[in-house]
């Protein structure tokens, strides 16, 4: 007779794997994506597809000399490569692209043991390594008309809110620029539209849930309105949208639990908050998000769901 | 019409109940041979009180223990006892089994069944539940006068009638709802009589209406009994989640439902009841689903305990190629077997011949901390520390993790996108901790 398998129940299992949550991830970059080739021109698409591809073949070459089974088409590669692509300045030259993506890959990843392994964030990791090594490629923003100019933040932080206000005239053509994605930056990170759009796909496909972007937009808007500040403009310029709609949102690096990430939201929330109002940097999110990051096990050590039957409320 | 819900995590699997949810239970025949294993219940097995050449009738008691958490065991045909060995057990391995050629005449015991429980003490008719063989019919088989006798310091107010057949495939008890409601009525009724309590709910999942719409109509006359309509989740048939949708009681940490003044039993529990009270007749057959795609006629049978897989099986047709997995049980909590040689148990509620595409079998990757197995813990627990913790042989930290609550309903091994071995690690893991306690 032939053989049966034998193995511990259950005998069923759902269809989705790894794969599809990570090309659903990519589906969700998309609009990101095309927002930045729409805004940046080619060079978006040069800097998307370098940093695409850097990230999935030194992810293959690494596993090649790990003597492991080589994973690319698992598409966290893939993700990573893009998001990267999206958090850093659209004319950073080829060959920078391509070592922030590596580095993004084999310390951001792959020297913790490869993707479920990672402490920190990928993407940015590459960003933080790149920011500290080439401070200056890393602070050239181009406008969506091509020429060298600050960004919405750094003039905030510089000049002050009377000069934003001024490189757009009224303040609802801020807003509409701003949401659109019609003002300088990373490449990804200007649109709020494009970024929503992919999130709602991620949402609608359950792969994220609300807790994170929910407490840690929301903390950034209590935040900065106690400091008098203008909330919205905060909320949508700078990488605050991909980086709480996509970055700490990461499964991996994000806590397990749904009262743990709304810690992890109100965490990364506050800090973002102080490095915009308080520290050097016009912007914050990076490091919020990777400070955040390295807390998530202490955070889900103090978040356990609460187990069944463990309060005795009967008597 | 108020739906109950299952109040915590949970998955809904394809229900693949179609297959089997029309066609009526059918009487499987009697086979030549039966082999009736010695254990057929939660606790000590039986030891044999016939010997080899013995001639025994249907529902004569053949196996009996001592043991408080035991049941003994009958004959379910009429013939000659010709071996008592080992042989395979459908549960694991192997175990002692009696072997009995059947005569084909059909001669049974001489069968005294009580018109009037009512009149009879409740010791005598926990005492005949017990001496009828009768034990838990959803899987778990726990001896069922034990369940009806619970201690005295709890008060009990309710019997939860366990009808909500969770796992997928399934529809044993959906069958029994639809063609023997009237018996099983009867049944709740004997067991209220024994709480002395007037008060059962039936809990059924909203998948099975026709089933639902049928209780309802009979109980119109009976003031003590109630549906409760449930919205398909599973393991909302586990005991402390149907507790906990119906009566929003939440039974405690490594307590039993008496704790929270309920008694639940499966539905098919109550008819094995009433044939023990009413008509004398011991556990000696049940009813059961046989299906999955390498089935080419899935059915609901009567078939009588120790019948092999293999003759159920031939009779429903098999794809012997199409077969990958064969399993007692439903597809979630089911048992795997490595023969169809292993005969049916007092507890098995369907075979299932399943193929390649319902097992969907891929590689186990990383966990990515996604946290779905989280999620849908029914008990609150978090799987992907088990996973993490049992590769360290960390059992004592996974006793912290509060490993001894799960009830192993597998729904975060089913929703692992990374396939991870989830179940299994928490069995290893439970098995390591008692081995300790030891």
């Amino acid at each position: 007779m032939k053989k049966l398998f034998v193995s511990p129940s259950p005998h069923i299992r759902t269809k989705e794997t790894v794969k599809n949550i990570m090309w659903d991830v990519v589906i969700a970059l998309t609009p990101a994506m095309i927002a930045s080739i729409y805004f940046f021109g080619m060079n978006a698409v040069s800097v998307i597809s370098v940093s695409v591809l850097s990230a999935v073949v030194s992810e293959a070459l690494v596993q090649k000399l790990m003597k492991r089974k080589v994973k690319i088409s698992d598409g966290s590669a893939v993700i990573t490569g893009i998001l990267f692509a999206l958090v850093v300045p659209p004319a950073l030259p080829w060959w920078l692209t391509m070592i922030g993506s590596s580095v993004s890959i084999i310390i951001g990843k792959m020297v913790f043991g490869g993707l479920g392994h990672n402490v920190f964030n990928p993407a940015l990791v590459g960003r933080a390594f790149l920011t500290a090594s080439w401070p200056v490629a890393m602070t050239t923003w181009l406008g969506t008309d091509g020429k060298v100019g600050a960004t919405v933040l750094g003039t905030l932080k510089q000049q002050g809110m009377d000069n934003v206000l001024s490189m757009f005239g009224t303040k609802g053509k801020m807003y509409l620029d701003l949401f659109l994605g019609n003002v300088g930056g990373s490449l990804g990170e200007t649109s709020a539209l494009a970024l929503l759009l992919g999130a709602g796909y991620l949402f609608y496909k359950k792969q994220i849930t609300w807790h994170v972007p929910v407490s840690y937009i929301g903390t950034v808007f209590v935040l900065t309105t106690l400091f008098g500040q203008d909330p919205l403009l905060h909320i949508l310029s700078g990488g605050l949208m991909i980086g709480a709609l996509f970055m700490a949102t990461d499964m991996v690096t994000s806590p397990y639990t749904a009262k743990g990430k709304l810690i992890f939201g109100l965490g990364a929330g506050i800090l973002v908050t102080w490095i915009r109002m308080k520290g050097g940097y016009p912007e914050g999110v990076c490091y919020s998000i990777l400070i955040m990051n390295g807390v998530v096990p202490l955070i889900d050590r103090y978040t356990r769901p609460r187990v069944f039957g463990e309060v005795k409320n009967n008597g | 019409m108020k739906v109950f819900k299952l109040r915590k995590g949970g998955v809904h699997p394809p229900e693949n109940k179609a297959l089997t949810e029309d066609k009526a239970i059918e009487i499987f025949r009697a086979p030549e041979k039966v082999y009736i294993s010695m254990a057929q219940h939660i606790g000590a097995p039986g030891e044999p009180i016939v010997k080899v050449g013995d001639e025994v009738k249907i529902g004569q008691k053949i196996a009996g223990s001592g043991a408080f958490v035991s049941a003994p065991i009958h004959s379910s045909v009429s013939g000659k006892v010709i071996k008592i060995g080992t042989y395979p057990y459908p549960v694991n391995g192997e175990m002692k089994t009696i072997i009995i050629e059947n005569n084909k005449k059909e001669e049974w015991i001489e069968l005294e069944g009580i018109k009037d429980y009512k009149s009879v003490d409740k010791k005598e008719l926990l005492d005949i539940i017990r001496d009828k063989g009768v034990v838990g019919q959803g899987g778990a088989t726990f001896p069922t006068s034990i369940k009806l006798n619970p201690p005295k310091d709890k008060t009990i107010d309710t019997l939860l009638m366990n009808g909500a057949e969770c796992e997928p495939y399934l529809n044993a008890d959906n069958r029994m709802m639809l063609e023997k409601a009237e018996d099983m009525i009867e049944g709740i009724k004997i067991m209220l009589h024994i709480l002395g309590i007037k008060k059962a709910i039936i809990g059924i999942e909203d998948n099975k209406l026709k089933a639902i719409q049928h209780i309802k109509e009979l109980i119109k006359k009976e003031p003590m009994i109630t549906v409760a309509i449930l919205k398909t989740q599973y393991p909302q048939g586990g005991e402390k989640q149907l507790i906990k949708a119906v009566l929003n009681r939440e039974v405690p940490s490594k307590a039993l439902p008496a704790e929270v003044g309920v008694v639940v039993q499966n539905v098919a529990t109550a008819n094995a009841v009433y044939d023990a009270i009413v008509k004398g007749i011991p556990l000696i057959e049940r009813v059961l689903t046989v299906t999955g795609s390498a089935i080419k006629n899935p059915k609901n049978l009567l078939v009588r305990i120790g019948t092999r897989f293999e003759e159920i099986l031939e009779y429903v047709g098999i794809d012997k190629e199409k077969m990958q997995k064969l399993v007692m049980g439903g597809p979630m909590m089911g048992i795997a077997q490595y023969t169809s040689e292993v005969p049916t148990l007092k507890g098995t509620s369907g075979i299932l011949a399943l193929g390649k595409e319902e097992l969907n079998r891929t590689e186990t990757e990383s966990c990515i901390s996604c946290g779905k197995c989280i999620t849908v813990c029914p008990m609150g627990l978090m799987p992907l520390m088990f996973a993490k913790l049992g590769r360290f042989e960390e059992w004592k930290e996974m006793e912290r993790y509060n490993l001894m609550d799960c009830i192993e309903c597998g729904s975060c091994s089913y929703i692992c996108p990374a396939n991870r071995p989830l179940t299994e690690a928490i069995k290893i893991g439970k098995a390591k901790l008692r081995n300790m306690k030891k």
